[in-house]
């Protein structure tokens, strides 16, 4: 059974057809590429896939489950995260804070636990702690632990939103233009990460990504996007050789 | 001992220092009341302080850790207010005081949190401004309420109109309670400093704790970034709704605290400019600094009864802090003003040291 | 008196609400904030027309003028000191706080000047009361040039947003700051000229309702201000002709309230209704829908 399935998805904003009948399917483990033009939707198609948007037409199932339609929250709770194009951290909260943010539903206490104090409250923060510093280890931010969010370099903010998605335990992980802003020698080091990260937390990844060299150092499929259409989709080499998708990015 | 204190973390420090500065306040008042070395007016103020600064920490409950503006804080005082002392007339004969007023405050807490519910619930999911307008109304329709809320108790039960005492239609013998724009009279003097601050440490109990646990967690997060707290998994409504309840009941209790200061209650003490007063302790404290509502609070009530000369200009010199405030803190330019200035100092001290 | 009496008089006060609430409106559309000086613009204006009236014996033509140019010249500053800083400032908060404050300040800064106990305000509008069917009805000057003065503002305003460059602009700006800027439309001034617009109007609003309801004090224009806020917000803030039936209503339902409810209680009425309009259509009448980009 495929991870992600998707089928015929759809959704017009005022006429406009901005993803039309979009399909796809990722197998549990793959490193997989959304790539297209500039207002091609593809990060419309992930607020399809993470309800922000609400589908006009068409199906999501993840790992076999019909999630279509269902909140931003019960997707994430059906095991999917993902990052933004544009960082959104919890800025006035430590790097350590924001994973933890990201641990919320799991193994929780109430709040009356937290306001007393109660044993479960000290036992369940260690926890918490523990393991959010293991996954900051992931990323080489356990060092900033302490420091606020908005006081890391860019690059580190990144990582730091992948750190938070992968704390919530995500069967699939959603990353928005990961290496946008980076110099070259940051996509590379982000490119081990991510590699590192599907096997270490044993995750299947879907990337929007414009940086050809990360896309086709590190995807094994790729889905080209224009006009929210399917322009093509297939192992990472082939689609990249296709002349239809040079002449979408070129032109004519 | 020593290393103790040393290895505790940042917050556990901060939170510390903040009741220890409530209870060397506590001693030294107590000592300037045993030595006689108290004015009348300082005495009199002091029921209030703990009023204010209940009141203000509420509020930076809400401004503070869950981003939003409430300019109703009054009207969730004066809730908490009207209904213990509306408890207190009712049950003074025949309950002791012990159990009275604790039973007062709790009431009073409860009132207030179940008006921050329901006010809440349709509110929080309005965005920002909306909301303090929203909190702005409430504050209003709960003042306009209470001026034409009559209530008289006979051997019959409870009687209410909303026009007149005479509406009641009591037989005789029975006693009008609220008295419409006249409020209540003969609410217990219960009310006093000790109990004012043991109120004060419950409620920085609940907000501190609160605020550094799971709960308190998400509620900030949800403050910094909506849409990533939702992606996260993070209940957004339950969350904003949690924070502004539990500081409409704090409010409540600040409103107990208020009116079993006084043997007469009326509405005119929780208006529009009493909520921009406690916005304005907030404000001066530090939005989000819990401590530093405390000590504005504290400031901005002695510090004009004291300068008694000053009186005429005390709003005026509000207003102008609380834009200046703002611009510090908040304008763009102010703060890479400050950023430079900072690292002009620290380069300067490293040459020093040089 | 009548009901149809009392729907002429909820008219009148709406069309004072109407004139308040488009400032507002504008000023929400384009500089996105929510101005709370607004209402305090008002009672400035209103004191400088008095004071021009009575300290100087000014033409009253001229003094309205001289008050239209004072609380532009007012607006104008405040935006400028008080709010453009905080334009991009990380958190909404910080320019509503700080609104207010301005709201606060103008408050205290009329009670030291012109003092704390209430002032009469000189009815300027001479127009004689017209009787409708056999004296049932009666429109007084007042009314009269109100309701006049609501349509002209209205039909000219309206005009003028559509009509002319800075009209355009400004509809621009609250399209797009970002893609109005690139298109060349100097967005500070934009931003300058609607609240030049806003706080004019206000002047008018503040004769207006001081000839109605003739006591003025520092704290004359903060409740019919956030009145009109409400009746913005009714309307749909963001559009003008919202802020025309958003007042109108408002006003009718306010006079209504006070002649067959509880005169005490019609304010409650009021506010009650806008947490009714937000919880069934947030958006207002004629408000679109905002929805933040991810």
């Amino acid at each position: 059974m495929a991870m992600l399935e998707v089928k015929n998805l759809s959704i017009s904003f005022g006429g406009l057809r901005a993803v039309d009948g979009f399909n796809l399917k990722i197998e549990k483990g793959m490193l997989y590429g959304l790539i297209g033009p500039n207002g091609a939707g593809k990060t419309t198609v992930f607020n399809l896939l993470t309800g922000v948007y609400k589908p006009n037409e068409g199906k999501v199932m993840l790992d076999g489950k019909d999630i279509t339609g269902k909140s931003i929250i019960d997707i994430n709770k059906a095991g999917i995260a993902r990052t933004f194009q544009n960082i959104r951290l919890f800025k006035e909260l430590s790097v350590l804070d924001n994973v933890k943010a990201g641990l919320h539903n799991h193994n929780p206490y109430s709040t009356l636990t937290g306001i007393l104090r109660l044993p479960k409250y000290y036992r369940v923060e260690k926890a918490m702690n523990e393991k959010a510093m293991e996954i900051l280890k992931v990323f080489d931010l356990d060092g900033e632990a302490d420091i606020l969010a908005s006081n890391l370099p860019y690059g580190k903010q990144r990582k730091l939103e992948i750190a938070r998605a992968i704390a919530t335990e995500p069967k699939l992980l959603l990353l928005d233009e990961p290496a946008a802003g980076m110099n070259p020698n940051e996509t590379m080091e982000l490119m081990d990460t991510i590699r590192f990260v599907r096997e270490k937390f044993d995750a299947t990844i879907l990337l929007i990504e414009h940086d050809m060299k990360l896309v086709g150092g590190i995807c094994e499929e790729l889905t080209v996007l224009n006009f929210g259409q399917v322009l093509t989709q297939g192992k990472t080499d082939v689609v990249l050789n296709d002349p239809a998708v040079i002449t979408a990015y070129l032109g004519e | 001992m020593k290393n103790l204190f040393k290895n505790m973390n940042k917050t556990t420090k901060s939170n510390l220092l903040t009741y220890a500065l409530v209870i060397i306040v506590y001693i030294i008042v107590q000592i300037m009341l045993g030595t006689g070395s108290m004015s009348n007016l300082m005495k009199g103020l002091l029921v209030p302080l703990c009023v204010y600064v209940i009141a203000a920490i509420s509020l930076n409950l809400v401004v503070g850790i869950s981003g939003e503006l409430s300019l109703g804080h009054a009207g969730f005082m004066c809730v908490g207010a009207y209904s213990s002392s509306f408890f207190s007339v009712l049950t003074k004969d025949a309950l002791p005081e012990l159990v009275r007023f604790p039973l007062a405050i709790l009431i009073g807490a409860a009132v207030a949190a179940i008006f921050g519910i329901l006010i809440g619930i349709p509110v929080l999911k309005l965005r920002g401004d909306y909301l303090a307008i929203v909190t702005l109304a409430f504050g209003e329709i709960i003042k306009n309420l209470m001026n034409v809320m009559y209530i008289g108790k006979d051997s019959k039960g409870l009687h209410f109109s909303a026009t007149d005492t005479t509406a009641l239609g009591l037989e005789e013998g029975g006693k009008v309670i609220v008295k419409g724009a006249l409020g209540i009279t003969g609410t217990p003097k219960n009310s006093n400093f000790t109990i004012g601050i043991i109120l004060i440490l419950i409620a920085l109990f609940i907000i501190l704790n609160l605020i550094n646990s799971r709960s308190g967690r998400a509620i900030m997060a949800i403050r910094d970034n909506r849409i990533a707290a939702e992606s996260v998994g993070l209940n957004i409504t339950k969350y904003k709704l949690m924070a502004f309840t539990i500081s409409a009941a704090l409010a409540g209790v600040a409103g107990v605290l208020y009116a079993h200061n006084l043997s007469t209650l009326t509405v005119k003490k929780f208006d529009y400019n009493t909520s921009i007063l406690i916005l304005v302790f907030v404000v001066l404290g530090g939005i989000g600094n819990i401590r530093g509502s405390m000590i504005a609070a504290v400031l901005l009530t002695v510090l004009p009864e004291v300068l008694r000369g000053l009186s005429d200009y005390r709003m005026l010199i509000y207003a102008i802090v609380l834009i200046a405030m703002m611009l510090f803190n908040w304008a763009p330019a102010a703060i890479n003003w400050r950023a430079k200035i900072k690292a002009k100092f620290k380069k300067n001290n490293a040459k020093e040291a040089e | 008196m009548s009901f149809v009496q009392f729907l002429i008089n909820g008219i009148s006060l709406g069309s004072v609400y109407a004139i308040i609430a488009l400032g507002y409106t504008m000023v929400y559309g384009i500089a996105k904030m929510l101005n709370f000086a607004h209402g305090d613009v008002i009672m400035i204006g209103a004191y400088t027309v008095l004071t021009l009236l009575t300290g100087a014996g000014v033409n009253p033509w001229l003094a309205v003028l001289i008050g239209m140019v004072t609380c532009t010249v007012l607006g104008i500053t405040i935006e400028k000191i008080a709010y453009r800083p905080l334009r991009n400032a990380s958190s909404s908060l910080a320019v509503l706080i700080t609104a207010i404050g301005v709201s606060y300040f103008l408050q205290n800064i009329a009670l030291l000047i012109f003092g704390a106990d209430t002032k009469s305000f000189i009815n300027i509008i001479t127009l004689p009361p017209v009787s409708l069917a056999e004296g049932q009805i009666v429109l007084t000057g007042t009314t009269t040039v109100t309701i006049i003065a609501c349509i002209i503002i209205m039909t000219g305003l309206t005009l003028f947003v559509n009509k002319t460059k800075p009209g355009r602009a400004m509809k621009a700006v609250s399209e797009d700051r970002g893609a109005a800027q690139l298109m060349g439309v100097n967005v500070n001034a934009t931003i300058s000229l609607t609240f030049a617009i806003g706080s004019g109007l206000a002047a008018i609003a503040g004769v207006l309702l001081c000839s109605a309801y003739p006591s003025l004090t520092p704290y004359t224009g903060a409740m019919p201000g956030i009145k009109a806020f409400v009746a913005a917000v009714f309307g749909g803030i963001g559009s003008i002709p919202g802020a025309m039936v958003g007042g109108i209503l408002l006003g009718i339902i306010e006079i209504l309230g006070k002649a067959y409810i509880s005169s005490q209680v019609a304010d409650a009425i009021v506010f009650a209704v806008l947490i009714i309009v937000l919880l069934v259509k947030p958006t207002g009448l004629f408000g679109k829908n905002i929805q933040e980009k991810v």
